[in-house]
């Protein structure tokens, strides 16, 4: 059998992670807590104090389990780094996180997959944040030029009372491919929810997102953000939902899906559902080209309409 | 510098424009006079070349070119750049960045930081900020006004740049038009007030789609308010009150 090449395999994901926008350095200095996973091997961990990162390879991925200690106060971002460096390969991660009560930690995530023809990168978290814990996530992907790439996140959030969860999920630079995310979140009292997605769609890309906030708790708030473009033959469906069963729940959807050309497709469903008669949820969501009076602003300073349009986009998107 | 030669524009069917002329020459501040509605935004959206705004028939000529048929980016390469009423919004979009947008065949245009401090908006607390909703009605108009100065434009078309600005510090954008005129631009001045108006070597009076008179700013301050202020044809003028150019 063939050894595996860790310093090698380590390098070519460092790369990648670079790609992402990572900077690799940080999954090497110690006072970072970090996890860097290629393929189905964790090829480096590091647990800090008040951080602890248990992680395992199996047959087809990893299951990994991050527990942040009740009122550590991380100073650092946690790293983590996930990608599929071959044409080739189904990734599965199992995660659970464990916030634990009071504390406030963030993550900058990584998933690079550069030359993907034929990967699949499925990905099942389970995250706990717990009273007064504070959690900030952001996931920004990386997929190369070929779009040969499923990716199917599925996360379930439970955050107690006061707690806190920021979650930005991002993919904008390289094709899409196929995304099916999913994303449910749960509220207890005074939880505070928000939720950002970035998604730029193009040649065959299908783009599928479902985000839905459940605020239980009484005065529990969400919101649940998307812009998504899609140009050449892309198609999305963005479904937004937040459900106000607490009383004096406050929730709002927020989707603007950007259609470029003739051929691409998106569609919006936003879903508000006043169980509690206090509860007060609102929406907004556009679906079309370009805004025509943002565009004509900047042709007036000189922009072509090219030009113009493309700003627009990558401001939205940033 | 710029003609506007027996312009009409139709919008769903209805006249909005009809028969405007008028000349404006290198530097000059010309202000535009009207009651709501009477189509002073539709004649700069005409001007600016805004899709849906091409004359129904007449010329629009600038500096002996007919720009009539040209798109909006080909009039701002040329120096014509305009101020929106209510401008847009950006996401994503800083003010650094936006006024950096300004350009017109990249002659010499003046630094964001400059443009910021000469419409009273402190450059290390604006300069990061996005061009979103979280800036304030006065705050997006005075970015506007950067914007045009950026541009360092031979004509300016500013659409209500004093509604939305505050009493005290309208003496301040009064300063900025004066600058830009002394800097040999021209300005379209579109507004209601007559302390504004007072500062353009010429106006004229729109009403309902027609330029009903055309005179020195003084004068036509207090035509405006004589006539205009108390008019009981509501967008409809009268015969008499036509005078030629
Ligand atoms: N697309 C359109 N179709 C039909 N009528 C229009 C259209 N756009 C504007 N109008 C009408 O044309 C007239 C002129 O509008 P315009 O916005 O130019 O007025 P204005 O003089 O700038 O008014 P204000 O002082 O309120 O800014 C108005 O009566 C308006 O309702
Ligand atoms: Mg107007």
């Amino acid at each position: 059998m063939k050894t595996f090449d860790y310093s090698k395999e380590f390098e070519a994901i460092a790369q990648a992670y670079a790609q992402s926008g990572g900077s690799p350095a940080a999954l090497l200095d110690r006072k970072f807590a970090s996890l860097v996973v290629s393929g189905n091997k964790v090829l480096a961990s590091n647990s800090i104090p008040g951080v602890r990162i248990e992680s395992e390879g199996a047959q087809t991925g990893v299951r990994a389990k991050v527990i942040v200690e009740p009122r550590t106060q991380v100073a650092y971002p946690v790293h983590l780094c996930f990608g599929v460096i071959p044409e080739e390969g189904l990734q599965e991660i199992s995660s659970e996180f464990e916030i634990g009560e009071g504390a406030k930690v963030n993550f900058l995530a990584h998933c690079s997959f550069p030359h993907a023809l034929e990967v699949r990168h499925l990905m099942e978290a389970k995250v706990h944040i717990g009273r007064g814990a504070e959690l900030t996530y952001s996931e920004t992907h990386f997929h190369g030029k070929e779009g040969g790439i499923v990716v199917i996140p599925k996360t379930e959030v439970r955050v107690e009372a006061g707690g806190v969860f920021n979650n930005q999920f991002k993919l904008v630079s390289g094709t899409v491919g196929k995304l099916d995310l999913e994303l449910t979140a749960e509220l207890e009292e005074k939880a505070v929810c928000d939720l950002e997605t970035k998604v730029y769609g193009k040649r065959e890309d299908k783009i599928r997102v479902k985000e839905s906030v459940y605020l239980n708790g009484p005065w529990s708030r969400g919101l649940v953000k998307s812009r998504i473009v899609v140009s050449e033959r892309a198609e999305s469906e963005v479904l937004g939902e937040i459900i106000g069963n607490g009383a004096h729940t406050r929730g709002h959807v927020d989707c603007l899906e950007i259609i470029q050309g003739n051929e691409a497709k998106a569609k919006a469903v936003p879903l508000l559902q006043v169980v509690d008669p206090t509860a007060k949820l609102t929406h907004e969501a556009a679906i079309g080209s370009v805004d025509k009076k943002q565009v004509q602003t900047l042709m007036a300073r000189g922009l072509t309409e090219g030009e113009a349009v493309e700003t627009v986009v990558k401001g939205l998107l940033k | 510098m710029l003609q506007i030669e027996d312009v009409s524009l139709n919008l769903n069917g209805g006249p909005i424009l009809k028969g405007v002329n008028l000349r404006i020459s290198r530097g000059e501040i010309h202000s535009i006079l009207g009651i709501n509605g009477t189509g002073k935004s539709t004649l700069a959206y005409l001007l600016m070349g805004l899709e849906g705004y091409h004359p129904t028939s007449g010329r629009i000529i600038f500096e002996g070119e007919d720009i009539t048929d040209l798109p909006i980016w080909e009039r701002a390469r040329r120096g014509i750049t305009m101020a929106w009423q209510e401008p847009a919004r950006f996401e994503g979009l800083t003010v650094q960045e936006y006024l950096l947008l300004s350009r017109r065949n990249g002659e010499g245009s003046l630094s964001p930081a400059t443009c910021l401090e000469r419409v009273g908006l402190n450059p290390s607390l604006y300069l990061s900020r996005p061009v979103d909703q979280a800036l304030s009605g006065g705050e997006r108009k005075r970015v506007e006004l950067a914007s045009v100065l950026a541009m360092r434009p031979k004509l300016a078309i500013l659409d209500e740049p004093d509604s939305g600005i505050d009493a005290p510090s309208l003496d301040q954008i009064i300063e900025v038009i004066r600058t830009l005129a002394e800097e040999r631009s021209s300005v379209i001045l579109i507004t209601h007030q007559e302390q504004v108006t007072r500062i353009a070597d010429r106006a004229s009076c729109l009403c309902s789609g027609m330029i009903i008179r055309t005179g020195n700013a003084e004068e036509m301050a207090r035509f405006f308010s004589i006539h205009c202020r108390t008019c009981s044809h509501i967008n409809e003028p009268e015969g008499e009150l036509i005078e030629n150019i």
